[in-house]
């Protein structure tokens, strides 16, 4: 009836994952009945969950990416302080627990942390920065969400339920393979990764036909704010990628579940296929996470030094460069496995070559500070901290390309050093610039300064606390994934690092503070103008929280930086184009088949791991039948009448005649 | 097992890559990372001394700087990835004194195992080698995937099932190293860990004569039941039967080691229900 699942699923004997998994537990619950109690349960259906609207949707990818920041944070601390006490030891944590918690943390924080985050900014911002009124396919873009969550939901479900894989991030066979993990734990990592995967790929073809499609009058593309270029770029690569991982995981799963033999050990399998095949997709994904951070970057340096970004058409070309070249260099991951000398010198110098559109980028954005009038808030501090950051990442990073440095470096403590300065370094602090520089538009206040900086400082220095002994100890021969060790040399660097780790934690609470205070103190913080930071592409043109239908009119851009010509064009023929002719505006129903499809994902995603085959078919159809009825549905938009367009726009419209007479009488 | 203190000519050769490559880059990230921290500061908003360029916004000859810098920096560093991956190729012959040896190494869950086919003799979680001569590796798996890598001596390499990949290194100074597994293995991994004795090319003979008096044989039976899942804390030495041995298991001819045992064994409850088979 149950399949694979019975009581001895649930970890009864060890106290940590049924302890972490009860305090999640209890509150969820608490936050589910605070919701159903207070009445807030129609708000959040009508408003958010059923919601299409591009910017909601972008607002629950960030929610949903931070949540899963602390889940696989607190991963990362377990893991620090194992390596900090596991000297000729067993530490506190066993293999098999300590295993599960390393490929977690690299799932969640890839998958669920990183891959929402920028994908959550990039649903926000794009259409907003384009002059248009929401995505290419709103529908879908709530089904792409809501697959992300089940991923997330079926990878926490593990911490209660069965085990996660005990494999890596990456589930390498043979080790993946039901011969050696006969347990539950790969299954939940393959089938968490193909249905977020969907979700992904859905998202990915979304934004790229928006861009590609939807842009407003007058927006060519070589006056597309950086970040839509990144943006581009990076959903071109989710495109071309995503489906290679979906190839690489079926054929898994077909080994594990039909007996298939694509990588195992007998009758022909190849293991080294599998490698090929996760880093074809795996190198083009650190640039599906960094891309969009460039783009961040981009905007928050020439908004801050109050100057347009420097060499934008060098920009541009670097962008898509990368975007290309990200493809041909797969197989630097894995030197070691006895290529020959041509093909790793080949992939060596093609891995270099992208340093240097990459260099292109940094010197691009320190000639966009020269010359300009700096003003150091807090997703200022997270670029600069960012450009400097990111140097040392990519210093590291060529050198690991240069194959007979890799032969001593490869899977070592210096490779985990490098990967995550260039994704805490370049992606994390790229999503909380963008987090800062954008909350105000989301929400409509700004944030706290204060607490935003003591945030910077905090993970910045114990970023650098916890990583530099991590390259130290590589360079005294420490491998990853050690659950213990008996290397004397090795042991201070691992206090050092748990001691960086506390100080990166401090950073994190600080975050969370800067939003309550923010929150408590939002009507001192609030943001009439919808634009706190002199901004200069269209998403500063509208009220902040735009409307739902994001602009009246569809802004006619001008030149490179659209709104920025704008107000100087309005502060020089003031701002009058008195009697504005409102149209009504048809905009996307809500829709509820995002929610429902991802509701039977997770059940039949859950089936699936324990093979309870009755409920693999049950969720199969109910997904497959939303799709149906949503299929044949009869009206798929709304009307908001022009009187109500007027009323909404005329009080915008006056917040912004206030800003330019006092920017004209300065 | 400092990577800045080889003990061999290929490790040398390594790690003088690494330090040079770290070099050449800090010469153009030394002063990127100044300046990107001098302007900032210089361009601060409150600094009424700094000149305010608003349409410096394109300059032909800073993009052509700025495509030149790091393209120079890798064409000076492609040529170092060029020729150090020819001439430091793991299979490239290491020249050394007097005859080289050849050691057949064999991945196991969890331990090491080293076939000396010449001498037949074989080891587990201890490699016991003459400084100065060619060592000569051959190395498999007998189930999941490792890399063998002893630091001081330079270039890992995978082991894999079904398939044999070499490396040769040379070790020049007596003395006791270490090696480990730089692929993770499953659950005895960390356990990996493995000796490397280095001693005089003299005192090698001798140490095969005694070691090849062990009662312990090597041959098929005793292979399969060392290639069992399980933790090694002794340092076994065998006699090695049949020195084709290695082959046989490269070949498949031996199956590749079993997985976890059917009946788990108590305090792996969490190990997601009962085995699928």
């Amino acid at each position: 009836m149950l399949g694979k699942l019975d009581w001895s699923a649930i970890p009864f004997d060890q106290p940590i994952p049924l302890i972490a998994g009860g305090v999640v537990l209890v509150g969820i619950l608490a936050v589910l009945i605070w919701v159903v109690v207070k009445g807030h349960l129609p708000y959040l259906w009508h408003e958010w969950i059923t919601s299409v609207d591009h910017k909601r949707i972008g607002v629950m990818y960030i929610l949903l990416a931070s949540v899963m920041l602390l889940r696989g944070g607190s991963d990362a601390i377990m893991m620090r302080i194992q390596q900090a006490i596991a000297y000729q030891s067993q530490g506190y944590l066993p293999p098999e627990h300590y295993n599960q918690i390393f490929s977690a943390h690299g799932t969640i924080m890839i998958f669920f942390v990183a891959m929402p985050f920028v994908i959550g900014l990039m649903n926000l911002v794009v259409p907003l920065q384009l002059g248009v009124r929401d995505v290419a396919f709103p529908t879908l873009n709530s089904v792409g969400f809501w697959l992300t969550a089940t991923g997330a939901l079926l990878v926490n479900l593990s911490l209660v339920i069965g085990e996660f894989a005990r494999t890596g991030w990456l589930a390498f066979p043979p080790l993946s393979e039901l011969s050696y993990s006969p347990g539950v734990g790969v299954d939940y990592y393959a089938w968490s990764l193909q249905i977020s995967g969907v979700g992904t790929l859905v998202a990915g073809i979304n934004l790229v036909t928006t861009v590609l499609k939807l842009r407003t009058k007058g927006m060519n593309y070589l006056r597309m704010p950086m970040f839509c270029w990144t943006t581009l770029a990076s959903n071109l690569l989710i495109v071309a990628a995503f489906p290679i991982l979906t190839a690489t995981l079926a054929m898994l799963l077909l080994d594990r579940y039909l007996g298939f033999h694509f990588f195992t050990n007998e009758a022909g399998g190849n293991v080294m296929m599998f490698m090929n095949l996760i880093w074809a997709w795996g190198h083009p994904e650190v640039y599906i996470l960094v891309l969009p951070a460039f783009g961040i970057f981009s905007e928050v340096v020439s908004t801050f030094s109050g100057k347009a970004l420097f060499g934008y058409r060098s920009m541009v070309l670097a962008t898509m460069a990368i975007c290309v070249i990200s493809f041909m260099v797969w197989l630097h991951h894995f030197f070691t496995m006895g290529a020959g000398p041509d093909v790793n010198a080949i992939f060596g110098i093609a891995s270099m070559i992208i340093a240097i559109p990459t260099g292109v980028k940094i010197y691009n954005w320190l000639f966009t500070m020269y010359g300009g009038r700096i003003r150091f808030a807090t997703p200022m501090l997270w670029a600069v901290g960012f450009m400097v950051t990111f140097i040392i990442g990519g210093l590291t990073g060529v050198l690991v390309a240069v194959p007979p440095a890799d032969f001593m470096l490869h899977n070592s403590m210096f490779l985990v050093a490098h990967f995550h300065n260039v994704i805490i370094g370049g992606v994390l602090f790229g999503a909380f610039a963008g987090f800062e520089y954008w909350f105000p538009k989301a929400f409509g206040f700004r944030l706290d300064e204060r607490w935003g900086k003591l945030a910077f400082w905090f993970t910045f220095t114990g970023f650098y606390i916890t990583f530099v002994p991590l390259y130290i100890a590589g360079m005294l021969g420490m491998t990853r994934r050690l659950q213990h060790y008996n290397v004397a040399e090795w042991r201070p660097w691992m206090i050092v690092a748990a001691m960086g780790m506390a100080v990166l934690s401090i950073g994190v609470i600080c975050q969370i503070m800067q939003l309550v205070v923010s929150i408590r103190n939002r009507e001192a913080l609030r943001d009439r103008t919808g634009d706190p930071w002199d901004g200069r592409s269209l998403e500063w043109a509208t009220s902040s929280p735009p409307p739902v239908f994001n602009f009246a009119f569809h802004p006619d851009v001008r030149g490179e930086d659209a709104y920025w010509d704008m107000k100087v064009a309005a502060q020089q023929q003031s701002l009058e184009h008195d009697e504005l002719e409102y149209r009504d505006i048809e905009m996307p129903r809500n829709s509820p088949t995002g929610f429902v499809c991802a509701f039977f994902a997770t059940i039949m995603g859950f089936a699936l791991i324990w093979h309870i085959w009755w409920m693999v078919i049950l969720g199969g159809i109910g997904a497959f039948a939303t799709f149906v009825v949503f299929a044949w549905r009869d009206h798929d938009e709304y009307v908001i009448p022009a009187a109500e367009v007027a009323a909404i726009d005329r009080v915008n419209l006056e917040e912004r005649r206030n800003l330019v007479s006092m920017a004209g009488a300065i | 097992m400092n990577l800045l203190d080889p003990q061999g000519p290929v490790a040398a050769a390594n790690s003088t890559i690494l330090v040079d490559s770290v070099f050449i880059m800090l010469a153009i990230v030394v002063p990127t990372i100044f300046a990107i921290l001098a302007f900032a500061f210089w361009f601060r908003a409150s600094n009424t001394k700094a000149r305010f360029q608003p349409d410096f916004v394109y300059s032909g000859r800073v993009e052509m700087v700025v495509w030149a810098i790091p393209a120079l920096t890798v064409i000076l560093l492609g040529g170092v990835a060029w020729i150090g991956s020819h001439k430091l190729d793991p299979a490239a012959p290491v020249p050394g004194t007097g005859s080289p040896v050849r050691i057949q190494a064999v991945s196991l869950d969890w331990k090491w195992l080293f076939i000396y086919p010449d001498q037949r003799v074989a080891t587990v979680n201890t490699l016991t080698v003459p400084a100065g001569a060619e060592l000569n590796f051959q190395l498999t798996s007998s189930s999941v995937m490792n890399v063998f890598f002893i630091p001081q001596l330079g270039s890992m390499i995978y082991t894999m099932n079904g398939m044999v990949t070499r490396l040769n290194l040379r070790a020049d100074n007596e003395g006791k190293l270490q090696g480990l597994s730089a692929h993770f293995s499953g659950d005895g991994f960390p356990d990996m860990m493995f000796d490397v004795n280095v001693i005089s090319p003299l005192a090698f003979p001798d140490w095969v004569a005694s070691t090849a008096k062990t009662d312990a044989v090597l041959n098929e039976d005793s292979y399969k039941k060392l290639m069992q899942q399980g933790i090694e804390k002794g340092r076994p030495t065998y006699r090695l039967e049949d020195p084709r041995l290695f082959d046989l298991i490269a070949t498949q001819h031996i199956p590749p080691g079993p997985g976890p045992e059917l009946v788990s064994d108590a305090g792996r409850s969490h190990s997601g229900g009962h085995d699928a088979r």
